[in-house]
């Protein structure tokens, strides 16, 4: 394996829909982030891993424009980021779903409502057709039908997981962001979110940039990882080629137990 | 526009075929449903020219299949799959739970069923916070005196500065509105009488209520209404650390202790907003002023006022403390809450203002 394989920057002439150059973050005398290079190929479901507190959610929030960098640019859909104005980065919003870490349901809202509020804000659609939507974008999330007319508060953890993700698909994105989909599901529903994504991806075209601690998510669906660790984007590449490397952290994040558990299976 | 559907209503003897080319997207899903309504039933819609569909585009499609017996032609493989993905997530969804309606009477059987069990629920907060004073009268080292001094802080000493201005304005105004009156008939020399037992009586204790009600007592609900949404009263709870005796009973002593303290400070600063009208309006001294407030203002005024605040105070902090102790599920529910408690607390200061009116006036101390 050579370095430039898994180098965070695509070569010349592939296409991507997430381009970040020279990220700079930090908070107050905390650097987060410092020269920070990232391409997303078109497609892939890429997942970002690495240690608690190396960034990976500001990470998130910096593309989507939740957090302004201190330096550095960052392209999404081959549109500027940075400093945009709110107006201008509506029609970006649009082609991309969030699913936050913890939900972020409108807890005002029921379920299905959740789904319907993007669907309001850029359509006017009958209805009858929003609520059709919501419904089958929550079955199609792995809820059941009486999930849609409960309040946020009376789910369970994995529900709101689940009724996040409907509402990030309500307008069937080109982009799809998770932020750890997968913690705190049981084994069995963190396996059918995987199949859920993948399902979706190969059919809606999807690109997936996907947080994860999860080896088990890493090794089913992700076509390539990036390590963030020491404030940037040390490699991407998929499994095997990171294993070839020689970094501490991906070593023993690789190969410890439940790395080398998680590769058996 | 880079996607066109071309409904093609051919002769009945031709299938009534829907031709779509382009995109069939959430995009232009308004107008694609526009145009299958307008479809007769059993029509043939074709899929050859489609080049990129979402699940929007196969809901409308499989709807289409499913409630007007329409054929599906020319599918490729990927949009096959879609229509097959919408297929099995389709099972109809409440939006919003289903409400039971009693009329009239079942609202009004409801709303005094909510009243009588928010009653019985602050009886028994009034029961728990008093077996937290006493707990912590028994075992004196379970006094969280930072917490005390800090609540001390927030509520009293931040509140100088508002308190002051307003009660400073609150005597040039009584002054003024009563001055306009007496000078009338000469009398403007009894302006002063006015301001002293008005002020001392009746309006700094009661403006002064106002303001902690405003400031404090919302503050408490939220605060403790936040608190009980992120689960961290609960995570108290399960450490053993009572959120009665953490959260509640420092607010209640800071109302408490600062409520008289706060009351007194407005006295004096209505007493000098209404000396500095007389000086400059009506052209009476600071001394003469001073020394016709003692002659004029009897000491009973001043008890008066200073035994109504530190009820108020308690009130403000109970109700405070209670509604943000009832917060259960969202965010919502912090704002009525926070409102119903200074809403709750400024009545219940105002009802019990006018029972003390009665009752010290009862007592000869008018």
């Amino acid at each position: 394996m050579t370095a430039a394989s898994t180098s965070p920057i695509l070569p010349d002439g592939e296409k991507s829909v997430i381009s970040i150059r020279g990220l700079d973050n930090h908070f107050g005398e905390q650097i987060i982030h410092q020269d920070l290079d990232l391409d997303v190929r078109r497609g892939e479901i890429l997942g970002v891993v690495g240690g608690s507190g190396t960034g990976k959610s500001v990470l998130m929030r910096s593309i989507i424009g939740l957090q302004t960098p201190a330096d550095g640019t960052i392209e999404v859909l081959g549109e500027n980021m940075v400093g945009r104005e709110e107006d201008e980065a509506k029609n970006i919003r649009r082609r991309w779903g969030i699913l936050f870490q913890n939900g972020a349901l409108f807890s005002t809202l029921t379920v299905a409502e959740n789904v319907e509020v993007p669907l309001r804000e850029y359509f006017h659609f009958s209805t009858t057709l929003m609520d059709e939507i919501a419904s089958y974008k929550i079955s199609m999330s792995g809820l059941p039908a009486d999930a849609g007319p409960k309040y946020p508060s009376e789910l369970s953890g994995g529900m709101i997981k689940r009724a996040g993700l409907a509402r990030a698909l309500a307008l069937d994105p080109e982009l799809l962001f998770l932020d750890e989909p997968t913690a705190g599901l049981d084994p069995i529903a963190a396996q059918n979110f995987d199949e859920l994504i993948l399902s979706l991806r190969g059919k809606l075209d999807l690109t997936v940039f996907l947080i994860t601690h999860d080896l088990d998510t890493l090794y089913a669906i992700c076509d390539r990882v990036a390590v963030l660790a020491d404030q940037k984007v040390v490699a991407v590449g998929t499994i095997e080629q990171l294993l070839a490397l020689d970094h501490p952290w991906i070593q023993e994040y690789f190969n410890g137990p439940r790395g080398r558990a998680a590769k058996a299976a | 526009m880079a996607s066109q559907s071309l409904p093609d209503k051919g002769n009945d003897t031709a299938d009534r075929c829907y031709s779509c080319f382009g995109t069939l997207t959430i995009a232009r899903a308004a107008t694609t449903e526009r145009e299958i309504a307008a479809m007769g039933d059993g029509m043939t819609i074709d899929l050859s020219g489609v080049t990129r569909m979402d699940t929007v585009g196969a809901w409308l499609v499989y709807r289409a299949v499913r409630d007007r017996g329409a054929k599906v032609t020319g599918e490729s493989d990927k949009v096959r799959g879609l229509l097959d993905q919408v297929a099995e997530a389709d099972s109809p969804v409440r939006v919003i739970p289903h409400k039971k309606s009693g009329g009239v009477v079942g609202e009004l059987g409801g709303w005094v069923a909510e009243t009588g069990h928010t009653l019985l629920g602050l009886l028994g907060f009034f029961g728990a916070t008093l077996i937290g004073f006493f707990n912590i009268a028994k075992r004196p080292r379970r006094f969280r005196l930072n917490a005390v001094v800090q609540r001390f802080d927030v509520v009293g000493v931040r509140a100088l500065g508002i308190i002051g201005l307003m009660t400073f304005l609150i005597g040039i105004v009584i002054g003024q509105q009563g001055a306009v009156q007496l000078q009338q008939f000469g009398a403007e020399v009894y302006t002063i009488n006015l301001i002293g037992r008005i002020s001392v009586r009746e309006l700094a204790t009661l403006m002064t209520a106002i303001m902690v009600a405003g400031r404090s007592g919302s503050a408490f609900a939220a605060q403790i209404g936040t608190m009980k949404l992120t689960e961290e009263i609960d995570a108290m709870r399960t450490i053993g650390v009572s959120p009665i005796e953490a959260l509640v009973i420092p607010r209640m002593l800071s109302a408490v202790v600062m409520m008289p303290l706060l009351a007194f400070f407005a006295m004096i600063m209505s007493l000098l907003g209404g000396g500095i009208f007389c000086w400059i309006y009506l052209g009476i001294p600071p001394l003469t002023y001073v020394q016709r407030i003692r002659e004029v203002v009897p000491m009973t005024d001043l008890w008066v006022g200073l035994i109504k605040a530190p009820v108020f105070g308690f009130i403000i902090a109970l109700a405070g403390c209670f509604q943000g102790m009832l917060v259960e599920s969202n965010a919502e529910e912090v704002g009525l809450r926070t409102t119903a408690a200074v809403v709750q607390s400024i009545f219940m200061v105002i009802v019990l203002d006018a029972v003390f009116a009665v009752f010290f006036t009862k007592i000869g101390w008018a």
